[in-house]
């Protein structure tokens, strides 16, 4: 793959590209990596998010942080290049529990918190979506093929899979 | 007394008295690790690393580095999360050296050997701790070593999301240590809850 068309997305941040860019988060933990594709025009979002709920944290100027507010953006900045909302699909990644206290108490279940509240917020927008990979202990790496829609996810000693 | 809400409030004096706080803990955690493995370390310079999220995973060396995390969540007057990082590489020498052993790189860890990491990490953190605690006369305890072998964004990832909470960036202080010989290196890294930066500067007279 050419790097000049690898686009990488951080931390609380989120992009868009249209074919032939690859969208890229690299170490996904407890975040999610919320990946939006319209087909037709060959465009790509990503939004790499950390926390579930906008509306429960009082300094949320930063909306890529958030499940709700991150997916809304992410859509708008796609249909602002040209996709068209209702031919978005969803594949989700990340989520993970990334130490063995994060499983014994509620709060602490980052994680499978964010994917909920990812999956909440594109049933309200009416987004599909189509595969996903997420929870478990492990971390991952993504990237958003625009040509085709396919969702490479890298692992350590978990393999590399497509969705 | 002036209260500190977010990361950004913090002035040149707050980061200087929290690069300390780094040298102390890490000083005293540094010599422990001599003594475990009877072998001279250097210390770096401590860093206060004041991130924006988006850069928090190249701080140890690239978001999908390799390295193993060992995590303690702190309770008591200063509450957050303390972290001892090794590259893979590193944490086999490490083992290797207090083991006595020869084994290659390249082999995966047993239980054994994780336990023994885990156990290096809970002597390091422990003096790391308890020189901050005498130094404040503050209560910190920490929980059980929990450890993670993963990408260096995941794991960094547990606790950025904590600052997430409160702000839009986060506060690593991180000191980097190096066995010359063998080339083990690794850091001590403290995330203090935003609450515990009131009380450690207030206990050290900052305000005063």
């Amino acid at each position: 793959m050419d790097q000049k068309m690898m686009i990488k997305v951080g931390m609380a941040d989120l992009n868009t590209s249209k074919y032939p860019g690859v969208l890229t988060t690299l170490g996904l933990g407890s975040c999610v990596g919320i990946t939006l594709y319209d087909p037709i025009e060959k465009i790509g979002g990503l939004a790499h998010v950390m926390l579930p709920d906008s509306t429960q944290i009082r300094d949320n100027q930063n909306k890529a942080k958030f499940a709700d507010t991150g997916t809304i953006q992410l859509v708008e900045e796609m249909t602002k290049i040209g996709a068209k909302k209702n031919r978005l699909v969803a594949k989700l990644a990340g989520g993970a529990q990334m130490f063995a206290f994060q499983q014994t108490n509620d709060l602490m279940r980052i994680g499978e918190r964010n994917v909920l509240a990812t999956k909440k917020i594109l049933g309200e927008l009416g987004i599909p979506i189509v595969a996903e990979d997420t929870g478990a202990n492990y971390g991952r790496t993504i990237e958003l093929h625009t040509h085709n829609g396919v969702l490479l996810i890298k692992t350590i000693g978990k393999g590399i899979k497509e969705i | 007394m002036p209260k500190i809400h977010d990361v950004d409030q913090l002035n040149t004096l707050h980061l200087d008295v929290l690069r300390e706080i780094g040298n102390i803990g890490s000083g005293n955690a540094t010599t422990a690790l001599a003594k475990l493995i009877n072998k001279k370390i250097d210390m770096g310079v401590p860093k206060v690393n004041v991130l924006e999220f988006k850069h928090v995973a190249d701080l140890l060396g690239g978001a999908d580095t390799e390295v193993i995390g060992i995590l303690f969540n702190l309770s008591g007057d200063i509450t957050g999360m303390m972290m001892f990082v090794l590259d893979q590489r590193s944490a086999r020498i490490l083992v290797n050296l207090l083991m006595g052993r020869e084994v290659h790189d390249d082999e995966a860890f047993t239980d054994l050997d994780l336990s023994a990491l885990q156990e290096i990490g809970n002597i390091l953190a422990g003096s790391y701790l308890s020189s901050l605690a005498s130094l404040t006369n503050l209560k910190i305890a920490p929980s059980i070593p929990y450890m993670a072998q993963d990408m260096a964004g995941a794991i960094l990832s547990v606790p950025a999301i904590e600052f997430g909470k409160i702000g839009d960036k986060a506060l690593f202080i991180e000191t980097e240590f190096i066995e010359g010989h063998d080339q083990v290196s690794g850091y001590f890294i403290l995330i203090p809850e935003m609450t515990s930066f009131n009380k450690i500067l207030n206990a050290l007279g900052v305000w005063s």
